[in-house]
């Protein structure tokens, strides 16, 4: 994993003392809030409803056990006993008091984590593709690539005040794990012809306000050349995206008002200028940095794992979620862990202090001492052992952490919506904690397959719903709560854009509305078929008569 | 009916103005001012830069009950998250 070296260490250590000069400042009164506020965010510190919010970046969503005990302790001394991973893989205190924060980003100083990236028109911190160093699909290790664009991006002068904000995503193999074709720029690591690794380069995705899938500008760009060409496409937006209006200033805008290929071009031409300039990493340093994220010492293991076997001929609830939470590790004899931050009825992304070190502990004994956090707001335990897989299921059971319901319809992804946030039109929690209770049944739901729903409670669109199979948005009407139900979505390789099915529903009848959706789906699906792909095949109308059908 | 209402400075707290000037936790603490008034408060508070994040103003009706447009995320401010029955003003009212 990767460590900070000297360098890192103070330019934290410099923000953190600088922010703690401000923040006395600013209680004296000698700071007005005016003054204050865009230096807090440039800390990662918002104003809620209730509170100020801490957004801290888990940069390409990598955590060893020692940060995430830290994440504990400051829930339990600082906040309310608990933190809400985002889709953004950053976790979120939503409790801290002002005069605390000083404290509290000097303890996330002393385990190489801190704030910075996680608000304001800057690059924000680089999410990738949980499963990097383990999946048997993936390409190349995607976490070295992010922590090269971590260290290009961050303090960038050129690139501090971008039109907007600006989010980098890396998979690192062809089924899509971080949403790429839905980000300003989307990076897709694979190999051309000849075997050579390199990425194929989506910009213009993205979603808010004016959704669109992003528009691949090069199939083929050698790794070597990630940051020159990074460079030239930032180049590009921050010289002509438009500053005038908030609504038009993202990349997508500019993109979409270029065309694809008059965009390409410009970076092309850019890119032709800058190349040779020495941004790009030399062989050695790229290798260096590809060293930090060496494998840990996997043992020479069988492929299967005889005692997991037989403990889950016995136990039925741990063969259901080995099947669901579990996905194929590269090295024979592990797995991948997925824990779901899904309870039913729980609330999505949120974690106590207590689970936290459950995790930590889990992690340090069974998982080589990593931990990921997924944009779908789950956790991951990238190594374990087959024949561990029963001890580390049982720890997560004592933890309540043991849901199975990984991409399936309880595997929901909501934002804090208007229980927490400033600039929410309506709840997006209680939705989801009604729809998984209303599907509390985990066999039906494996029976169901994958099935996303994804719920924001304005157009900012935080809890993706227009890539969710179901998306569900609040919409404030005469300060009532409304939702628009959109299908068809998707945030993975075959990305897609929801349509609007309908009028709005109220919050009880938005509930009745997934069902009847999912009692449709299963008429209408050929054996095997996933919801989203019946729903492709067969078309809207159908789905939108079942939805309006009187009761 | 219009009250004064803020995030606290130091935690971040809602808060409302009450009759003797102070920012009190409780809604029923808080002082009404009819809308001509409230503006001229809101200005004098606003200034109070080391004691608030953020004043407004939010809409009661008759007895301080919360109206208007905002009623719902106002209610929320004031009682906390609906999602956590064990957190926000919620425990304070039980007592
Ligand atoms: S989608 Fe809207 S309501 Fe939800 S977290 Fe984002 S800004 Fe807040």
């Amino acid at each position: 994993m990767y460590r900070y070296d000297e360098f890192d260490a103070t330019l934290v250590k410099e923000r953190v003392d600088q922010f703690r000069n401000q923040v006395e400042r600013r209680l004296s009164g000698a700071l007005t809030e005016e003054q204050f506020k865009p230096l807090r965010l440039m800390n990662g510190l918002y104003l809620q409803l209730h509170a100020y919010m801490l957004r801290v970046a888990i940069p390409y969503g990598s955590l060893s056990s020692k940060q995430m005990r830290k994440l504990a302790h400051i829930a339990r001394n600082y906040d309310k006993g608990y933190g809400h991973f985002t889709t953004r893989q950053n976790l979120q205190f939503n409790w801290p008091a002002l005069v605390d924060v000083p404290d509290i980003l000097d303890e996330l100083a002393e385990v190489e984590m801190h704030a910075i990236q996680t608000s304001g028109n800057c690059i924000r911190n680089v999410t990738s593709d949980q499963y990097g160093g383990a999946a048997a699909d993936e390409v190349a290790d995607p976490r070295p690539y992010g922590e090269m664009i971590r260290q290009w991006s961050t303090f960038h002068p050129e690139f501090s005040f971008l039109p907007r904000k600006f989010k980098i995503a890396i998979t690192a193999s062809d089924n899509d794990r971080a949403a790429v074709r839905v980000h300003d720029i989307g990076l897709r690591l694979h190999k051309n012809d000849v075997g050579k690794v390199g990425f194929e380069v989506i910009v213009g995705g993205g979603l808010g306000r004016t959704p669109y899938v992003g528009h691949t500008i090069r199939s083929f760009l050698p790794e070597e050349n990630l940051l020159s060409y990074l460079e030239a496409v930032l180049r590009v937006y921050n010289l002509s995206g438009r500053r005038d209006n908030k609504y038009k200033a993202r990349i997508k805008i500019l993109l979409n008002a270029e065309g694809p290929e008059e965009f390409a071009r410009l970076v092309e031409a850019e890119w032709a200028q800058i190349k040779d300039n020495g941004i790009d990493l030399l062989r050695a340093e790229i290798s260096r940095i590809q060293n930090y994220f060496a494998p840990p010492p996997f043992e020479k293991l069988a492929v299967e794992s005889v005692e997991m076997n037989e403990q889950r001929a016995v136990d039925g609830d741990f063969d259901r979620w080995l099947r669901v939470n579990t996905v194929a590790h590269k090295i024979s004899g592990y797995a991948i862990v997925n824990v779901s931050l899904k309870a039913i009825g729980g609330i999505p992304g949120d974690i106590t202090d207590a689970q936290m070190e459950a995790v930590a502990d889990i992690a340090e004994r069974y998982s080589h001492d990593e931990i990921r956090a997924t944009h779908e707001q789950n956790l991951v335990l990238p190594h374990v052992k087959k024949g561990d897989l029963y001890i580390v299921y049982k720890r997560l059971k004592a933890a309540c952490l043991d849901t199975a319901n990984i991409g399936l319809v309880s595997d929901i992804i909501a934002c804090p919506g208007l229980d927490y946030c400033a600039l929410a039109n309506t709840r997006s929690i209680p939705i989801a904690q009604r729809i998984s209770e209303r599907f509390a049944n985990l066999g039906l739901q494996e029976e169901l397959g994958e099935l996303k729903i994804k719920i924001s409670g304005c157009i900012n669109a935080c809890g993706h719903h227009h890539v969710g199979h179901i998306g569900i948005l609040g919409v404030d009407k005469k300060g009532e709560e409304f939702y628009q139900v959109t299908l068809g979505g998707s945030g993975g390789a075959d990305a897609s854009i929801g349509e609007i099915a309908g009028r709005g529903l109220s919050s009880n009848e938005v509930v009745d509305a997934v069902e009847k959706l999912v009692a449709f789906y299963r008429h209408a699906k050929i054996p095997n078929e996933r919801f989203l792909d019946t729903y492709r095949r067969i078309g809207a109308e159908p789905f939108k008569e079942a939805l309006y059908a009187a009761a | 009916m219009k009250v004064i209402t803020g995030n606290r400075l130091s935690d971040g707290a809602v808060v409302y103005l009450s009759g003797n000037d102070q920012w009190a936790t409780r809604l029923t603490d808080a002082a009404f001012f009819d809308k001509a008034d409230a503006n001229s408060v809101l200005g004098a508070v606003q200034i109070r830069e080391a004691e608030i994040a953020e004043a407004y103003l939010i809409e009661v009706g008759d007895g301080g009950v919360l109206a208007g447009r905002e009623a719902l995320r106002e209610t929320i401010r004031k009682t906390g998250p609906t999602v956590r029955s064990d957190l926000g003003r919620k425990q304070e009212f039980k007592q």
